[in-house]
């Protein structure tokens, strides 16, 4: 069985997933309206046009907020206490949530420069997730 | 858990003087089998039963305007002649049998959670402080003037003979106590507890020979103008509680200024501060130094504010409390945490946050 914690995809979702998995982070673009968004929609939430299509994000972005989590109960998050949590802006203009890896919680601020990077999780039988860590 | 909603029930119809067969409506939050037992509490369907109710209208669901939400529901029923007297509950056992986030972890994530809990934003605390540091960032609020609504909160609670932390806390213990999530500490966040909050609404011409003169719901707020997700909300140093507040000014000819207390939910110590702004008792970004010292949100201060003790120091009963707290400062019947210095004849009311927001102004009749 999958990880708790991961999702189960579905007909709107399954694209960000598959893209994941080979190492894309994609957003939805309208094609009617040239509306740039996050979080799968059938239908432009904007012009409801259906006229939408995947692009991949050039995986830039900066911290819009941030919080580190010094207390989860909850496994496989106990053991990962601390780990930093934040909304990122993408460069071309959606925000997501993503975890903040591979920095100390005290090198996080408000409009750090990050990129993203993949990471399996849940071992073989899981799936791959984006991150992101500060820029190099 | 179904007990303590049959006696908070029972406790409430008694109250108002009326008896169980006079209720002729039923509404509640959330509903049955909704993010855990201890977080639904029972099915209204248990309730209904349990007290042998014959609603002419019942609702129940989580997907309304915040915790208040079926307050409305009750109030657009009873203004619509579909029932004379709602019995509206929020009944809660996170005490002894967990919270949401605890009981998620049974299965794997399925629609637009899989776009937060996979990215190990797992819980309310999580999504909130999000908010909070972004709110910190544009505003210069301080962990001191956050601290001061749980600080508020206890001195309150000391009188509150019903709440689960009375002892006084000092800002020393505030600031030292653990972090939970940045920048929450453990005292930013509400105390899960068992318990049960009933209300009755009644139709205005239901009312003569009650107990109470009535508490006039003068206007409510629930409006929501934003895309409904943590992570989408464009603003972050607010929420939905911006246009629940706007809409509740826009439907009285009364004013922010006219308000004698505040009850404001306080799941976590921030959304005492959106609600604070939404319903324009602070300045926009002001809610900091109003709150500092804690002087102005005293019993006799400008604005006393969550005078029970809050869920923070009252506990988590989710929102209900709030208003039975409104009710009985309205009719003078809130014992120790009573406001005296000055006559209470306006009370607002807020619970919730993030997209599910909602307020009420209550008023003594005439």
């Amino acid at each position: 069985m999958a990880a708790w914690y991961l999702p189960i995809p579905d007909s709107e979702s399954e694209p960000f997933w598959n893209a994941a998995a080979e190492g894309r982070l994609v957003y939805q673009h309208c094609r009617s309206c040239g509306n740039d968004y996050h979080y799968p929609r059938a239908r432009c939430p904007h012009c409801w046009s259906d006229q939408v299509e995947w692009r991949d994000a050039s995986g830039r972005g900066t911290v819009y907020t941030y919080s580190v989590v010094r207390q989860n109960p909850m496994p496989p998050f106990r053991e990962r206490v601390p780990y930093a949590v934040g909304i990122v802006e993408l460069e071309e203009g959606p925000r997501m949530m993503s975890a903040l890896v591979e920095a100390r919680p005290e090198d996080i601020r408000i409009g750090l420069p990050v990129e993203v990077v993949f990471e399996r999780e849940g071992g073989d039988d899981g799936m791959v997730v984006p991150r992101f860590r500060p820029a190099r | 858990m179904l007990s303590l909603a049959c006696e908070s029930a029972l406790a409430a119809v008694a109250d108002a003087g009326l008896e169980m067969g006079d209720i002729d409506g039923y509404c509640a939050y959330p509903g049955g089998l909704v993010g855990g037992a201890g977080f639904s509490g029972p099915s209204s369907y248990q309730v209904i039963d349990s007290l042998g109710i014959q609603p002419d209208w019942h609702a129940a669901g989580a997907e309304v305007p915040g915790q208040l939400g079926p307050v409305m529901i009750a109030a657009l029923a009873v203004q619509a002649g579909l029932a004379r007297h709602v019995l509206v509950q929020r009944t809660v056992a996170e005490s002894t049998l967990g919270l949401p986030a605890q009981s998620m972890s049974g299965g794997a994530i399925a629609g637009d959670f899989s776009f937060l809990i996979p990215f190990y934003a797992v819980s309310p605390a999580i999504w909130l402080a999000l908010y909070a540091t972004r709110y910190m960032h544009e505003y210069g609020l301080t962990q001191e003037q956050l601290g001061w609504v749980a600080l508020n909160s206890r001195r309150h609670a000391a009188r509150n003979p019903r709440a689960v932390f009375r002892d006084p806390l000092s800002m020393d213990e505030y600031l030292s106590s653990r972090l939970i999530a940045t920048p929450f500490r453990l005292y930013d966040c509400d105390v899960p507890v068992d318990g049960s909050t009933s209300v009755i609404v009644s139709a205005a011409g239901a009312t003569s020979g009650l107990r109470h003169q009535p508490a006039l719901i003068e206007s409510m707020g629930a409006a929501m103008h934003g895309r409904p997700l943590w992570d989408q909300w464009e603003d972050l140093t607010t929420t939905a509680s911006r246009d629940a507040g706007a809409q509740l000014w826009s439907r009285t000819s009364l004013r922010p200024q006219d308000v004698d207390v505040a009850e404001l939910y306080d799941g976590f110590s921030f959304l005492t501060i959106t609600w604070l702004e939404a319903l324009r008792l602070v300045p926009r970004g002001g809610a900091g130094a109003f709150l500092d010292g804690g002087v102005n949100t005293d019993l006799d201060g400008r604005l006393p504010l969550n005078t029970w003790g809050g869920q923070l120091s009252g506990g988590r009963l989710h929102g209900m409390a709030f208003l039975a707290e409104g009710c009985q400062q309205l009719w003078g019947d809130a014992g120790e945490h009573q406001v005296t210095a000055r006559p209470v004849n306006l009370v607002a009311v807020a619970a919730g946050g993030g997209n599910t927001c909602g307020c009420l102004l209550l008023r003594r009749p005439g």
